[in-house]
């Protein structure tokens, strides 16, 4: 078996006393695409910031490829060069144009010549169906849009991993599906994911493997066709009935 | 970008909407109409009140001299290229040690602490200490040290004094500026792995700066009018010409023209300001989404 890409072992993390995640594992394969779901509060955006480095864990660990990253001696600039992330709520910088939006990690954090960046970065712009929006600002832009801007950031660095926060959850129902197909261009590339979602339809589909998160453990973990089709946990079976009834699936 | 196209039609404005227009014409009219009079009576009240005073013969020739006004107008104006010089130094260095103090006061980790505390106090004490005793204090403490190589000269040590206040007033516009920034710009520029540095530098303070513009030039202004408390110091600066005009003859002519002066200064500045904070309304780019 080839080594994961990202791998949690027993990771804990409290908020004050609130004990948000209590001893989570994952394994993610390269180019796979893991969804995580699971209710309202139930620690997905935690795991995720964990991940990035955005939150300091209680206990456990989190590696990336075989390295750990939650040792106090690793440099989680270094870290966070190769994970990216996208928000819910897109997070551009307002004060700069789409295409500096892009351009600013390859040009800051990597070095790459201005010329250079603002080239690959219109590339990514024009698969990603934006060709004509480089020079607007972020507040011009449909909401569809300005997450499809999110993604070529943080793919403008060529990220070892992506992480996608329910980044679909603050788009009108028309805009879901243009940013759905991004993700769905970007597997077909290879790009390894952990997609965070509400969207039940779309990680049947895309995830390689789905993990079902309630109450800060991983209760379940499979295949797409494991999970949906036939969950092991009662908790799971409340969980996608009510999906079902809220007609998400 | 599309161009939406422009469809012809025979459109052509109802009786509802021509008479609602004239309601809304008329309205304005009589707005207009009402402000005007109640400004003219009020200004012909106050010239009343004023002229028919028992004390006005004498109050003008003391103050509204034009004699003395013109005598003063080119030592007035003589002296003040002293406090434009100061406004442009002074301005500078409050920016730029306003801004490094409210740095200073971001900066996260017990590392830092001693910094962070010794900010704090400066802005704590500079806030809080008036400016006339802050210029005493440099003016006439700091040569009675009879330091070696401490200028004497009361401009430069009127010029510190206001650059310790008013840096003080602008680390806190600054500091108010990073703080409305929020935490999620941050936490979008880290994860792209930008270093803390990088964050500050490109993301948060570009926008913090925007935000603070119109407070930042209300600052400037203020301490364009405070660079005639150099005076004090015996700098001949605007309000010192006045002052020996007025030593020499008791007439207080020259003090109006000298104030009349600093308003003409300040009144290009209100209006950049109103200017500046009107175009960043209209470029809507500052967002604030979370
Ligand atoms: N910064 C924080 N401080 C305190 N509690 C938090 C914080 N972030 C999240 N939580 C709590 O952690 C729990 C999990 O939140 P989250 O990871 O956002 O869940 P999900 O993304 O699955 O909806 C929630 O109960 C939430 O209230
Ligand atoms: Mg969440």
């Amino acid at each position: 078996m080839t080594e994961p890409v990202l791998r949690l072992e027993q990771v804990r993390k409290t908020y004050g006393g609130a004990l948000v995640l209590r001893g989570v594992d994952l394994d993610v394969a390269p180019h796979t695409v893991t969804a995580l779901i699971g209710a309202s509060g139930s620690g997905k955006s935690t795991l995720l910031r964990c991940a990035n480095l955005l939150e300091e864990i209680d206990d456990g660990a989190i590696f990336l490829d075989g390295a750990e990253i939650t040792d106090p001696r690793a440099d989680p600039d270094a870290v966070r060069r190769r994970i990216g992330v996208v928000f819910q709520a897109y997070n551009l910088f307002p004060h700069m144009t789409v295409l500096d939006n892009v351009t600013l990690a390859p040009r800051r954090v990597h070095g790459v010549p201005r010329a250079e960046a603002q080239e690959r970065a219109r590339e990514i712009l024009d698969r990603l169906g934006l060709a004509g929006r480089a020079a607007d600002y972020p507040d011009r832009l449909s909401g569809g849009q300005q997450q499809r801007v999110a993604i070529a950031r943080a793919v403008a660095v060529r990220p070892r991993l992506l992480l996608l926060d329910e980044i679909t959850a603050a788009l009108d129902p028309e805009l879901v599906g243009e940013v759905l197909s991004v993700v769905r261009d970007l597997k077909d590339d290879g790009m390894t994911m952990v997609i965070a979602t509400h969207e039940m339809g779309f990680a049947r589909e895309v995830a390689d493997q789905v993990c079902f998160l309630d109450e800060g453990v991983v209760h379940e973990r499979g295949t797409a066709a494991e999970v949906f089709g036939a969950p092991r946990e009662e908790r799971t079976r409340r969980f996608l009935r009510r999906i079902v009834e809220a007609g998400r699936l | 970008m599309t161009v939406p196209v422009r469809e012809k039609d025979d459109y052509r404005p109802s009786a509802r909407r021509i008479a609602r227009e004239r309601l809304r014409r008329s309205r304005t009219r009589r707005s207009v109409v009402i402000a005007a009079v109640s400004t003219v009576v009020t200004a012909v009240v106050l010239y009343l009140v004023i002229t028919r005073s028992p004390g006005w013969p004498r109050t003008r020739e003391t103050f509204f001299d034009w004699h003395y006004a013109k005598v003063a107008l080119p030592q007035v104006l003589k002296g003040l290229w002293l406090n434009v010089r100061l406004l442009v130094c002074c301005g500078a260095l409050v920016l730029v040690l306003g801004l490094l103090l409210a740095l200073a006061r971001t900066l996260r980790g017990p590392v830092f602490f001693p910094l962070r505390l010794l900010a704090t106090a400066y802005v704590d004490f500079f806030r809080g200490l008036p400016l006339i005793i802050c210029l005493l204090g440099t003016v006439f403490g700091v040569p009675a040290l009879r330091l070696q190589g401490v200028p004497n000269d009361p401009v430069v040590l009127g010029g510190v004094a206001l650059v310790l206040t008013y840096s003080a007033y602008v680390a806190e516009v600054f500091r108010a500026g990073i703080e409305t920034v929020h935490p999620s710009q941050r936490a979008a520029a880290r994860s792209l792995g930008l270093t803390g540095a990088q964050a500050m530098r490109y993301v948060i303070l570009p926008q913090a700066v925007r935000r603070v513009v119109p407070p930042l030039l209300n600052d400037l202004v203020s301490l364009q009018k405070d660079t005639g408390l150099v005076s004090i110091a015996g700098a001949v600066d605007a309000v010192y010409a006045a002052q020996i005009i007025t030593a020499q003859s008791f007439n207080y002519t020259p003090y109006v023209v000298a104030g009349l002066v600093f308003v003409a200064l300040t009144i290009p500045m209100t209006r950049l300001t109103d200017w500046v904070s009107a175009r960043m309304n209209r470029r809507q780019s500052q967002g604030g989404t979370v």
